[in-house]
């Protein structure tokens, strides 16, 4: 499949394979253009999951990994880019609704933004949550103090 | 709470001010409608948990809904990159609490993706027998709910005197009844008890008449077929572009089972159907759910009379330490598709664990469902999608 895009898309545009699982790496301004093209030209027509990872070590802080499947090929795929803190995606939602919570979990749990998305807010933290959780350099005892005491009236969720 | 209560007064107020009830004009209704808001939990028994849905009303009628979450979250992801492959196990239990035994399946067979180890057949027949008599607990309990929330309140007793024989082969087996950590990863820590084949025959014989029995009180009930026959429609087409799976997929009409679509376990052993809907209603939810309770009766028979002898763990090393690498592997649970995305850096935990939940993903469902429908089907719809909040908030 890759092949077949490769001269259109060049360094861009990457396949590989772990433990049988393929994947994509995807450069970040390619993105919104790669995952129509799966959807359209590829008939990965479910979006199974929208997730990151952070490495803070990394220049580029962020994967963000798309998993997707084609019920006519009975075939996953992921596709996965980098981006950097602070950076943005454009959202996926008008390509498969259900990335309309997934990116707002990425969002809650990393802080990333993504353009366009309908209505980008936290969505298993409460909406004045200060933090992101699943950064690497958020501690697990680590919690918003003032959210807890003013919200809950107790001095620590611990 | 002290903000929401500022917030909400002088709307309040406001749309006081702003109606006209003008009684003569002959055109008007005799009073305008206006747009009501209300909540609906966290704290409400048809919420099975604690879920806040605020409905957006004309007097009766659901003009859209928006669904709060997160009460239940403990961030299960997180505390996963802080314990060891091993240790996190238990916790995955914890998420959908009333299908653990899946939970621990998907959990452990994704670790051994990751290790590329595989369990050994007699562990997989066991794990098989275990999922699915966990597969139907699991609908006993959404069936006993749910015809509790729509008013009938017989199958509730039924379903809980019937799923008490399948805990009580938990309980055997692995002393937990409810949060069973049942397997381990590269395979099953205990051997079957003596008799738990005994145990497991005579569930096959018991099972089918109470399912005959649930089905004389709601199958062709007239009060049921009202209930949920038309309510909370799902195309197929909307089914998948939300990404939706599990039972409400199928009863939308697309015949798609992980166990058949991607088999797992030793699951394309077993011979068995994929029940599939027409309407994509709440009646074909049903329906699809009390085919699968009995097809999940026949792979259970089929693994319990082919149970080969043999080893229970595969050879997998007393420190778990995966190769660098990432990879997402999915399960079938009850609720729909159960996926883990693990990522490994090398080291004894894993770098990033995400739980792709079914639960969650089905509930953004919910707003389509129910739309230009009553405030009672929007009871109807949360219990046919057969949510558990602790998988949804983990």
């Amino acid at each position: 499949m890759v092949e077949k895009y490769k001269p259109q898309y060049g360094s861009g545009l990457d396949a590989q394979s772990y433990l049988g699982q393929n994947y994509f790496t995807v450069d970040r301004s390619l993105i919104p253009d790669i995952l129509r093209l799966l959807r359209d030209e590829e008939q990965f027509d479910y979006c199974v999951d929208l997730t990151a990872a952070h490495y803070p070590k990394r220049e580029k802080q962020f994967d963000v990994v798309w998993i997707l499947y084609s019920f006519a090929r009975n075939e996953r795929v992921r596709v996965k880019t980098q981006i950097a803190d602070g950076e943005s995606l454009p959202t996926s939602v008008p390509i498969w609704p259900t990335a309309n919570w997934l990116e707002r979990e990425v969002y809650d749990m990393f802080g990333i933004q993504f353009t366009g998305h309908p209505d980008l807010k936290r969505i298993l933290l409460p909406d004045g949550w200060k933090g992101f959780p699943l950064r690497k350099d958020y501690g697990i005892l680590q919690q918003d103090k003032e959210w807890v005491q003013i919200n809950l009236g107790i001095e620590s969720g611990q | 709470m002290n903000d929401l209560k500022d917030k909400a007064l002088p709307n309040l107020v406001q749309n006081l001010a702003t109606s006209n009830l003008d009684l003569d004009a002959p055109d008007k209704p005799y009073l305008d409608s206006n747009e009501l808001i209300i909540n609906m939990g966290p704290q409400h028994p048809a919420t099975h948990g604690v879920l806040r849905v605020i409905l957006k009303l004309d007097g009766e009628k659901v003009l859209g809904t928006e669904c709060v979450i997160g009460y239940l979250h403990r961030g299960v992801e997180k505390i996963a990159e802080n314990r060891t492959y091993t240790m996190f196990n238990p916790y995955v239990d914890r998420m959908d609490y009333v299908a653990a035994v899946s939970n621990g399946l998907g959990y452990c067979q994704a670790v051994e993706k990751l290790l590329n180890v595989e369990a050994p057949p007699r562990a997989n027949y066991i794990r098989v027998i275990l999922t699915e008599l966990n597969r139907i607990a699991s609908h006993q309990l959404w069936l006993g709910t749910h015809a509790l929330d729509i008013g009938a309140m017989t199958p509730l007793f039924y379903t809980f005197r019937d799923r008490e024989e399948i805990l009580k082969i938990f309980e055997k087996y692995c002393g937990a009844r409810l949060t069973t950590h049942a397997f381990r990863i590269g395979g099953c820590q205990y051997e079957t008890y003596a008799g738990f084949e005994k145990d497991v025959k005579n569930f096959l014989a018991f099972f089918p008449p109470k399912i005959d029995e649930y089905e004389t009180l709601l199958t062709s009930n007239r009060i049921w077929l009202e209930r949920t026959k038309n309510v909370g429609v799902i195309s197929a087409k909307d089914a998948i572009a939300l990404g939706v799976t599990g039972p409400v997929l199928r009863a939308s009409g697309v015949k798609w089972d992980i166990r058949k679509a991607l088999p797992y376990a030793n699951y394309a052993d077993f011979d068995f159907e994929i029940p599939v809907g027409e309407n994509g209603d709440t009646y074909d939810r049903y329906l699809v759910r009390m085919i699968e309770m009995r097809q999940s009766l026949r792979i259970i028979e089929q693994a319990v009379n082919g149970i080969p002898e043999g080893p229970i763990m595969a050879k997998v090393p007393k420190v778990i330490k995966p190769a660098p690498g990432e990879i997402y592997h999915s399960i079938e649970a009850p609720k729909g598709e159960l996926g883990y995305f693990i990522v490994s850096d090398g080291s004894t935990q894993p770098y990033r664990l995400r739980v792709r939940p079914p639960s969650f993903v089905n509930l953004q469902a919910l707003d389509i469902m129910v739309r230009g429908m009553l405030v009672a089907d929007v009871v109807a719809v949360i219990g046919t999608l057969d949510i558990v909040l602790g998988e949804v908030d983990r």
